[in-house]
């Protein structure tokens, strides 16, 4: 067990350094120049390559990232160009508090909505409660948040005037909950989905046939041998999308105008401000692989007949 | 000669049975054939967008911007004045050029790289997964946008030295591969990683270990013993990406990457119409496209059940 996590988190290494170097090099042979856009199209030819001289920018690409890594490993990624004088790291732990509250609300709702209602459509099985609630989530599964938020925001906003369109002030407030109801119909969806599939099988186990025989009273059948044992599978997606916690939704953000960690790589991406995205890149890639390896030794723990070499 | 014609007979009967069978199975699940009929009319839609739609998609009628549906514009008008139901419809063809090519090559490179891993295992096993690894790990929007926004330039380039495309070129021809550069590039992992586990179950079977032992080559047995037995999940993939890519061209469209205007794309259609959500035409312009494009995923995924019901055995 021990043997395996260290060989997982050994990789972990190699794989920013990689992910990393595929980052720099699209964004160094990509098109666009961080300096012109910094300058302005028509700046003096002189000014820039004195700036791009003073940034670094000059030098071979290995030197370049070799550099990088040396200054990342100690906790140095780099200025913004975008936003002079900002280091990367402080600029990105700002965005991301609200990157992550934000998504922690919405996961909060897709659980809080999607289990019940995947317990509730398992329970009605096949009758028209469960064709309903299975007919919503093929609908959350399939609208893409691009195309559900505008209807909401029309709906909600331009129409009916109920709430607010976006836009950040804290957890508490208002105008948090038309982003969070339009983000949290795919999680939820996933939820109901994977909730009522593992009810279904869990429910056909001898072992609820045998607590039934036995006498149990429903409620304590259904939630005391069944639904335990139904929850463990999805315990994998709540890790996965703990991992996709720090992402942020760059297209979300950027409709709801959220100022999160998306909508600064979003800023970054027109500005071409490298620093800024190589930084994200890691960060997600990092999250996204410990998430993995959370989940996988979380398993063994839930389910000690998985075995790990 | 007689008996060798009656095994031919045989085997056609047999064939329409199969295939018989398989759309008996297929539709059992009515929503698989809704989806069907949906995809069938987007495919159609696509291919005659030009006999289909009632004037161009770049017609700007500046005194008739942003109007409700009426007889002359069933759709209404977008906010130059331009067809609504035209730039529908021409959205179609690039939805039907874009989602089949990115999943051909998508899924071409994944089939590949899996039979790859899984058949050989070894250092070539470890060095395509770990790849794969990677760009998993890759936040899957940016390293599109990434890699669109790199190619963009050498792929316009490139296509600038073949006169006879001159007129594609213009016609966004250039927008729509990068496009489906990046869709392939960012969409092959996931393929890889399910058809090495395919591989991987099935190259323990008996009749794979029979194929060898008579000394059937490589790609004999890739091709006889392993593909059939591969296609189903294969199949059920194939169908659901192609909704996946219509929904990662909005994603791109709304980077600012890809098709750009005036090619109409339902992704685009709703990014260009999305400032206009306060409008009172607004359920038209952007709902439509919306709705189209949710419509559009929810089908791929009802074929794929379908396909899922009828390709696997019991």
């Amino acid at each position: 067990m021990v043997t395996y996590v260290v060989r997982r988190l050994l990789w972990l290494p190699f794989l920013l350094l990689i992910i990393g170097l595929i980052t720099f090099a699209l964004g160094l042979y990509g098109p666009g120049d961080p300096v012109l856009v910094m300058m302005g199209q028509h700046a003096n030819p002189e000014a820039a390559a004195r700036v791009r001289h003073e940034l670094g920018l000059d030098r071979p690409f290995l030197v370049q990232y070799a550099d990088y890594v040396w200054k990342a490993l100690h906790g140095d990624f780099g200025e913004s160009l975008k936003y002079r004088g900002q280091p990367v790291g402080r600029l990105m732990a700002k965005r991301l508090t609200v990157t992550v509250q934000f998504n922690v609300v919405v996961m909060a709702v897709g659980v809080a909505v999607g289990i019940p209602l995947g317990i509730l459509a398992a329970l009605n099985r096949n009758n028209l409660i469960d064709y309903f609630i299975v007919l919503l989530t093929v609908a959350g599964i399939s609208l893409p948040v691009l195309a559900i938020a505008p209807i909401a925001m029309w709906f909600l906003a331009a129409r009916f005037h109920l709430l607010p369109s976006g836009g950040w002030d804290g957890i508490f407030s208002r105008r948090i909950i038309m982003p969070t109801l339009v983000l949290a119909i795919g999680p939820a969806a996933v939820f109901v989905r994977q909730t009522r599939a593992n009810m279904l099988e869990v429910l056909d186990q001898d072992y609820v046939r045998t607590a039934r025989a036995k006498g149990l009273r429903e409620y304590t059948v259904i939630v005391a041998h069944a639904l335990r044992n139904a929850l463990i599978p999805l315990f994998t997606i709540f890790g996965l999308m703990l991992g996709g916690l720090v992402g942020g939704g760059i297209i979300t953000e950027s409709i709801f105008g959220i100022p999160g960690i998306g909508r600064l790589v979003w800023d970054a991406f027109g500005a071409r401000d490298y620093p800024v995205i190589m930084a994200y890149t890691l960060l997600v890639a990092m999250a996204y692989t410990l998430a993995n390896l959370f989940v996988d030794v979380c398993y063994r723990f839930v389910d000690p007949r998985i075995r790990y070499g | 000669m007689a008996r060798a014609q009656s095994v031919v007979e045989v085997e056609k009967v047999e064939q329409r049975r199969r295939w018989w069978e398989f759309w008996r199975r297929f539709s059992r699940n009515k929503l698989a054939v809704v989806g069907l009929v949906v995809v069938f009319t987007m495919f159609f839609t696509g291919i005659f967008a030009p006999w289909l739609a009632p004037y161009s998609y770049t017609d700007q009628n500046l005194d008739a911007v942003e109007q409700m549906p009426s007889l002359a514009h069933p759709l209404g008008t977008d906010e130059l004045g331009r067809d609504q139901l035209s730039r529908v419809i021409w959205g179609a063809r690039t939805a039907v050029i874009i989602a089949p090519t990115a999943t051909f090559f998508g899924v071409s490179l994944g089939l590949l790289f899996g039979l790859l891993a899984g058949y050989y295992r070894g250092w070539v096993e470890t060095v395509i997964m770990r790849l794969a690894d990677i760009l998993f790990a890759f936040p899957g929007i940016l390293l599109a946008i990434l890699i669109a926004a790199t190619v963009q330039g050498r792929i316009e380039a490139w296509l600038k030295g073949f006169e006879a495309l001159e007129g594609f070129v213009k016609a966004g021809f250039a927008q729509v591969l990068v496009v489906i550069v990046a869709l392939s590039a960012v969409g092959w992992p996931g393929m890889a990683r399910l058809v090495r586990g395919q591989v991987l179950s099935l190259r323990e079977e008996q009749f794979v270990e029979a194929a060898w032992a008579i000394g059937a080559r490589p790609w004999r047995v890739i091709r006889h013993h392993i593909l059939p037995n591969a296609m189903a999940p294969i199949v059920v993939s194939i169908s659901m990406s192609m909704g996946g890519a219509i929904v990662a061209e909005a994603g791109l469209s709304f980077m600012g990457i890809g098709i750009r205007p005036p090619t109409p794309s339902w992704g685009a259609l709703i990014i260009d119409n999305y400032s206009f959500w306060r409008s009172p035409a607004a359920p038209v312009l952007l709902w439509l496209p919306a709705l189209i494009v949710g419509a559009m995923v929810a089908a791929f995924n009802f074929v794929g059940d379908g396909l899922n019901e009828a390709l696997s055995p019991g």
